[in-house]
């Protein structure tokens, strides 16, 4: 493996870790805020139950993600020295409120976990509400940067010098909105449907009423999010269109420019011959969902050279998971709500929560899927049509080592944590059992 | 404007030695202690450790945006020692909250425990060979020198290991008279004070020894220290200091000793922002990076000035607020 290829291995790594952790903890302490908010409201015990129950895994998730981030703000000038050095100064303004907006989740976090006893009921309450709200605005500050990257503004770009830098224009950069809102989206729909699955499947097992009051919590947060989130999509996939053509061909594997393009579904790319096999194709789709109008004029990769291509293939698949995963949490989320209309018993239907359980993982996997669309999509820039990865590499010979120690590192964490979790749940059922 | 920034820079370093470096030294101090203090400095730290470690985070946003060449030359050459502090901070963050979060069981809390303390021992141990790294002057941008000469040299050296050594001891007296706060215990306190005071001695021990090596690698620590005044001035304060702290250490005044040891380290840390002034990284050509060389264009400062100012004013209140909570208020949870 060479260097480069190393490096950019080891970003992905790390970085996929983090945006797990760091989805749960910006998520987790809503669900938490609605279950304390249902037991001032409603003195069920249950519910108490269940917020200081999650509140045990969202403390393990929180640190992961809290050291797993830390470690990214240093990787970032480890790896990518050059980029660091001109870009730091221009889209460095969203982290430094990052950072405000990080410590007030870490202290508001710190108070709620441990101020059961030290708070009243209202401060504790509102605390949580501090919490969730500190994180959306965390994640949303971090994803305006990477949308930098995307949408490069705010300076001009002299000699290969950033002069006039603007930090402000640079923070409200073109891509910031789409990008923020189909990330913060994307992570509610994640996170409530592996908690609803979680719970589903223990539900099955031992039909508990802290189950039901978790599922109910976490669905209704999910079902909203997974049906907001194809508009979400449709918006990010307009601006992808209008800033980054070639990035919108890589997902559709496009490679004709062309008026009524067609949606390509599926299908298997051979970029040698620009085409795509096996593929279902609807006419016309791709030029209405890119610009509104089905005989638009869609840029295929064709305009571009060859060596501005990012990898056409792993971009098409990433996009295509995504979108399916997408559509699926969308179609639970419709059956959800219909169903919360409908019937009134319906937690006691196996079938429906099978299919949440078999859902558990998909949100973060479309997480996953869309982190390397957007970025293997922006390849080979690492900022967008001014820089590219391989020339803000770090002179550091050895890389592939580093990505080794750093992969072994986060792959045993990842199975501590799913272990820690699995011992959680044994206790909470046996304390439920014990009580029976 | 830039010598502003500067200062909150400082400020935040200070405060992450004296919150962050508490919590580390919580672990060393588990460590020299056999577990002894491991229930004590649990209680101690966990409300508190992430905001902690919030500070560092600030360090790194503030180089990067506003001094980006310290930020890139430093991660470049000091690549090595801050992979393996990277690596310290992932393994003692997990391994301290699973001890804290898994349900109780022997031998995967005792494996957690022993993590928790070595890789808190070897994190503070590597920050401060960077620390070293830093200061040393060693660090190469010719990069048609071999790997040796750019990625070793500057931090594999008598000088920067000292520095790691002073900084182990310093982090784990700090959290050894943190945490003689925490306990009611007569046997706990004896015990801490004892360890407090083998800590002092090796604390002054370990400083000498960053002096002595610092003329061996051919720095001249003491002279510069010497001919700034501002720095002779911490560094009288801060040997002032010592005996009062062995004093009230054998008194066991708790409040006298946690003031004078925060200011005794805060004179240290002064100290040495005080000679490196306005330098932020010597390079071995003798093409220092200064603060002015380094900062970033003004209307980027005035940005960051304002999100920090802004920052402070909402940061401050929270933190006194969770610190209120927990730590002066001694209702049992």
């Amino acid at each position: 493996m060479d260097e480069f290829m190393a490096a950019r291995l080891q970003m992905g790594v790390s970085l996929g870790f983090h945006i797990i952790f760091a989805c749960i903890g910006m998520v987790m302490p809503w669900f938490m805020f609605v279950a304390e908010w249902k037991w001032l409201k409603t003195k069920n015990e249950v519910y108490l139950d269940l917020a200081k129950a999650w509140a045990k895994g969202v403390a393990i998730f929180f640190a992961v993600g809290a050291v797993s981030g830390t470690v990214l703000s240093f990787e970032l000038g480890m790896l990518w020295p050059t980029f660091m050095e001109h870009a730091g100064p221009i889209f460095g303004m969203p982290f430094s409120w990052e950072g405000t907006a990080f410590f007030v989740e870490a202290i508001a976090l710190g108070l709620w976990l441990y101020g059961w006893n030290r708070l009243n009921d209202k401060v504790h309450l509102y605390t949580g509400m501090v919490v969730g709200i500190a994180g959306v605005l965390s994640g949303i500050f971090v994803i305006s940067a990477n949308a930098w990257m995307n949408a490069p503004s705010g300076f001009d770009w002299v000699n290969g010098q950033a002069e006039n830098i603007d930090p402000v224009a640079a923070m409200f950069n073109k891509a910031w909105f789409a990008q923020s809102h189909h990330m913060i989206i994307a992570a509610f729909s994640a996170t409530g449907f592996a908690v609803a699955g979680i719970h589903a499947i223990l539900y099955l097992k031992n039909k508990l009423e802290i189950h039901a009051k978790a599922i109910a919590i976490s669905l209704a947060f999910a079902s909203v999010a997974a049906l907001l989130q194809p508009l979400s999509g449709d918006h990010a996939a307009k601006t992808v269109a209008e800033l980054q053509p070639a990035k919108l061909a890589a997902f559709e594997s496009h490679f004709e420019t062309g008026k009524g393009a067609s949606l390509i579904i599926g299908g298997i790319p051979d970029v040698e011959n620009r085409e795509v096999n096996y593929a279902i194709k609807i006419p016309g789709f791709l030029s209405f969902l890119a610009h509104g109008d089905f005989n638009a004029e869609v840029k295929g990769l064709e305009e571009f050279p060859e060596d501005e291509w990012p990898p056409v293939p792993i971009t098409h698949y990433s996009f295509q998971l995504m979108v399916a995963i997408g559509m699926f949490l969308a179609a639970l989320g419709i059956i959800f709500l219909l169903g919360s209309w409908k019937w009134k018993h319906w937690l006691e239907k196996r079938w429906w929560l099978t299919l949440l359980f078999i859902a558990t993982p998909l949100g973060f996997i479309a997480i996953q899927a869309g982190w390397i669309v957007t970025e293997v999509g922006r390849q080979p820039w690492i900022i967008y049509g001014i820089m590219k990865t391989k020339d803000s590499l770090t002179p550091m010979p050895g890389i592939q080592y580093t990505f080794y120690t750093v992969s072994v590192v986060y792959l045993l964490l990842s199975f501590i944590v799913i272990w820690l979790m699995s011992r959680q749940i044994k206790m909470l059922q046996s304390k439920y059992q014990s009580n029976d | 404007m830039t010598e502003t920034i500067i200062i909150i820079l400082g400020i935040c370093l200070l405060l992450y030695v004296l919150l962050g470096g508490a919590d580390f030294g919580g672990g060393i101090l588990e460590l020299i202690s056999r577990g002894k203090a491991s229930g004590i400095v649990a209680r101690a730290i966990a409300p508190v450790w992430e905001a902690n470690h919030v500070w560092l985070i600030l360090v790194v946003v503030i180089l990067f945006v506003g001094f980006p060449t310290v930020y890139s030359t430093v991660l470049t050459a000091l690549h090595i020692p801050v992979l393996l502090v990277l690596l310290g901070i992932i393994m003692r963050g997990s391994a301290f909250t699973f001890r804290h979060y898994d349900i109780e069981e022997e031998r995967p809390k005792a494996i957690y425990s022993s993590i928790f303390r070595y890789s808190s021992l070897i994190t503070t141990f590597f920050l401060g060979v960077t620390i070293g790294g830093i200061i040393l002057g060693e660090i190469s941008q010719d990069y048609s020198k071999g790997f040796f000469t750019i990625y070793m040299h500057p931090w594999l050296n008598l000088f920067s290991f000292s520095m790691g050594v002073f900084l182990v001891i310093l982090f784990a007296f700090l959290a050894n008279i943190y945490t003689i706060g925490e306990t009611r215990e007569e046997e706990h306190i004896k015990r801490f004070t004892r360890i407090g005071k083998y800590l002092l001695i090796a604390l002054v021990g370990s400083g000498a020894l960053v002096f002595a090596t610092a003329e061996i690698e051919g720095h001249p620590l003491f002279y510069e220290f010497y001919h700034s005044i501002p720095s002779m001035i911490c560094f009288i304060l801060a040997t002032i200091a010592l005996p009062f702290l062995w004093i009230y250490l054998n008194q066991n005044r708790r409040t006298r000793v946690r003031i004078i040891a925060a200011f005794q380290t805060s004179m240290i840390v002064i100290g040495w922002f005080a000679i490196q002034f306005p330098v932020l990284v010597k390079i071995n050509d003798g093409t220092d990076i200064t603060m002015q060389s380094a900062a970033a264009p003004k209307q980027v400062q005035l940005q960051l000035l304002i999100a920090l100012i802004v920052g402070v004013l909402i940061i401050f209140p929270y933190m006194g607020y969770l610190y209120k909570t927990f730590k002066f208020d001694n209702k049992t949870s």
